[in-house]
């Protein structure tokens, strides 16, 4: 009876031990964490400068209605009438026709200002950001249209679908209070 | 700036332009390569924005503010003030109707309102990110979230579990036939936990992935739609756990390893009876996750021989397993290494650069754009696959390290003299207090003292 008295104090002193240490443990842990972390709400943004306009921005994100969308800084864009963002690469005539139409969901409103200038406005809740118009702005016009993730939809995912798949890791984490890369003055690259 | 301006004038050469003021000779091209070199800031605007004569202004860029921070502190908040409330109702109020009324609370808030991230078992990638990169900085709320249950589990038993994880709630609600899974059978299975817990450490270490995240089941519930083969996934989860309650805590959740191992050591935790056991066999088959565990006899003679060197021959294969595991995840390093983007890429561009492969990728393509060498990106592949070599073999050498614990676990017989909840696998539903007659007597008691107050 003595022995198993003894037994049970020698459990009982090494069950004490092993908490006390995962106690520590896990207050390491917190200690690492709390000096570590960062109080800064830390959210999803593509680099414009590395985004290669893939188009997987359209299918992984975790949403069914891609938290990316294409944004227009209109100080760079050239208003143009031929606009190889809008328009596709032999269009039949330079106007709204939905046969010359390059977005594939006509989510690009074309307004005339004044001759031969016209504004190129994103309409939003129509745009897959499947990165077609970005392309075609990219590669012959002023790179005036390109892809954010617009923070009114993204979820902030603890790891982005649609990071993972980014084939120029243009995906990167930036502060909650600047959330946006905009191309202009406001970025370095 | 300057890196965009030479990737353009490059690679993308206007073509067929009839307002382009560069309508391509090459002359026009290579000043054109001049000039955005001299005017970094200029150099991609190939049409410099209008003059308007109509006092048109140019509009704003609208750019929506992201979730302010405080978010995140309720978050917090909530989880702690749920978890003091889930152990109030568990271990001292006794309640499963309470318990069930505040994990549908919990479901509905961590679920549905906040869509299930952050939870605390992703939160495990972003503590070991940490760890390994100095340059990573944890949001707070991971940190929180991460640490809060485990010293609750470490107080109180697995009450996270049973009441706030939204994960362990969309299981528990479904449970409507509990089939028992034999007790062997039971600890194989954990054996997945185990190398998911060890995988994803692992990944989340090498800054490769954070793949609890990448197929959470559930998270897809939660928000109404997502990726479709993680959905059906889910749904198969959920379809099993109609008979085989909580799938994924039981047998996947790499938290809930953690969580049960500390459970063992908890100073306080669900108890069935709320006196002394009177070995009615009542609460039996209250569980439906298998964690009530009967009291035992010796081992009968015969049977105890066979036992013992059952036991001894698990001992010595103890290390055989151990050693085994770091064989097999040695040799799995490059599969394992091939998750990290960087060494995808590296591999890529190396069987495009030796002539293997015909055409390039989007991947391919984009290293190429950044104009960075060959040589630094072998260089990060190899350093990769170098970490995934040991990694690999720890991860190896961790599961073969389980299972030869389970092996040696399930051969050897604790003496129990009461029905009494398994310090690990209870999840503290609170599922078996009403199966105990003490209980009965109990709540009897408390409500004629409540009566006889009145």
């Amino acid at each position: 009876m003595a022995d198993k008295q003894d037994n049970m104090n020698r459990r009982k002193f090494l069950r004490e031990g092993l908490w006390g240490a995962c106690l520590a443990g896990v207050g390491t842990a917190a200690g690492l964490g709390v000096a570590r972390s960062n109080p800064d709400n830390m959210v999803w943004q593509i680099d414009p400068y590395k985004c290669i306009a893939c188009g997987n921005c359209a299918t992984y994100c975790a949403l069914e209605d891609s938290a990316v969308k294409c944004v227009q800084v209109y100080a760079m864009c050239g208003y143009c009438d031929l606009c190889t963002a809008y328009l596709v690469p032999e269009p039949k005539a330079l106007d709204t026709g939905a046969e010359n139409e390059l977005c594939p969901t006509g989510a690009i409103k074309r307004t005339y200002i004044e001759d031969p200038y016209y504004e190129y406005t994103i309409d939003e809740p129509l745009c897959n950001g499947c990165g077609k118009c970005v392309k075609g702005c990219m590669i012959f016009g002023n790179g005036s249209l390109f892809l954010q993730v617009r923070h009114d939809r993204c979820k902030n995912c603890n790891e982005c679908a649609i990071a993972a798949a980014c084939p120029s890791q243009a995906f990167k984490r930036v502060p909650a209070d600047r959330p946006y890369l905009l191309k202009g003055a406001d970025h370095k690259s | 700036m300057m890196r965009f301006a030479r990737i353009t004038s490059r690679s993308r050469v206007p073509q067929n332009m009839p307002h382009s003021p560069f309508c391509g000779t090459w002359i026009s091209l290579v000043l054109m390569i001049l000039l955005t070199l001299c005017l970094s800031a200029q150099g991609e605007i190939r049409f410099p924005p209008p003059e308007f004569e109509s006092g048109y202004t140019f509009p704003q860029t609208t750019s929506p503010a992201a979730q302010p921070v405080y978010r995140e502190y309720i978050d917090a908040a909530v989880l702690v003030v749920g978890l003091f409330l889930a152990s109030y109702l568990i271990l001292k109020r006794r309640s499963r109707r309470a318990v069930f009324v505040l994990m549908i609370v919990a479901l509905l808030y961590f679920g549905f309102v906040r869509d299930g991230c952050i939870c605390p078992i992703g939160a495990i990638q972003n503590v070991t990110l940490t760890a390994f990169d100095s340059d990573y900085a944890i949001p707070i709320a991971a940190a929180i979230f991460f640490v809060v249950p485990l010293v609750f589990t470490l107080f109180h038993g697995r009450v996270f579990c049973g009441a706030i994880c939204p994960l362990g709630a969309i299981q528990d609600v479904v449970l409507i036939r509990p089939v028992a899974v034999p007790r062997w059978l039971e600890s194989g299975l954990r054996l997945m936990a185990y190398t998911y817990l060890g995988a994803a450490v692992l990944f989340a270490a090498t800054g490769s992935a954070f793949i609890i995240c990448r197929y959470d089941p559930f998270v897809g519930f939660f928000r109404l739609g997502g990726n479709w083969n993680i959905l059906i996934v889910g749904a198969s989860l959920l379809l099993i756990g109609l008979f085989i309650g909580r799938p994924y805590c039981r047998f996947l959740c790499p938290y809930g390893v953690v969580l049960r191992n500390l459970s063992r050591l908890s100073k306080r935790r669900v108890t069935i009876t709320p006196s002394e056991c009177i070995q009615c066999r009542l609460c039996e088959n209250a569980c439906p996750f298998g964690a009530i565990r009967e009291p035992t006899e010796d081992w009968p003679e015969g049977e105890y021989r066979i036992a013992k060197k059952r036991l001894a021959l698990f001992l010595v294969l103890l290390p055989v397993l151990v050693a085994g595991g770091v064989w097999g995840g040695y040799t799995l390093r490059n599969q394992l290494a091939r998750v990290h983007p960087r060494v995808r890429t590296a591999e890529r561009i190396y069987l495009e650069e030796a002539g293997k492969v015909q055409g390039t990728t989007n991947v391919s393509d984009a290293f190429r754009a950044t104009g960075q060498t060959f040589e630094v990106l072998y260089e990060d592949a190899t350093r990769f696959r170098g970490q995934f070599g040991l990694g690999g073999a720890l991860l190896g050498g961790f599961v073969g390290l389980v299972a030869g614990g389970k092996l040696i676990a399930l051969s050897v017989r604790r003496r129990r003299t009461e029905y009494e909840a398994d310090l690990a696998s209870c999840v503290a539903c609170a599922r078996c207090y009403r199966s105990c007659p003490k209980e009965h007597e109990r709540l009897k008691k408390s409500k004629e003292a409540v009566v006889g107050r009145a």
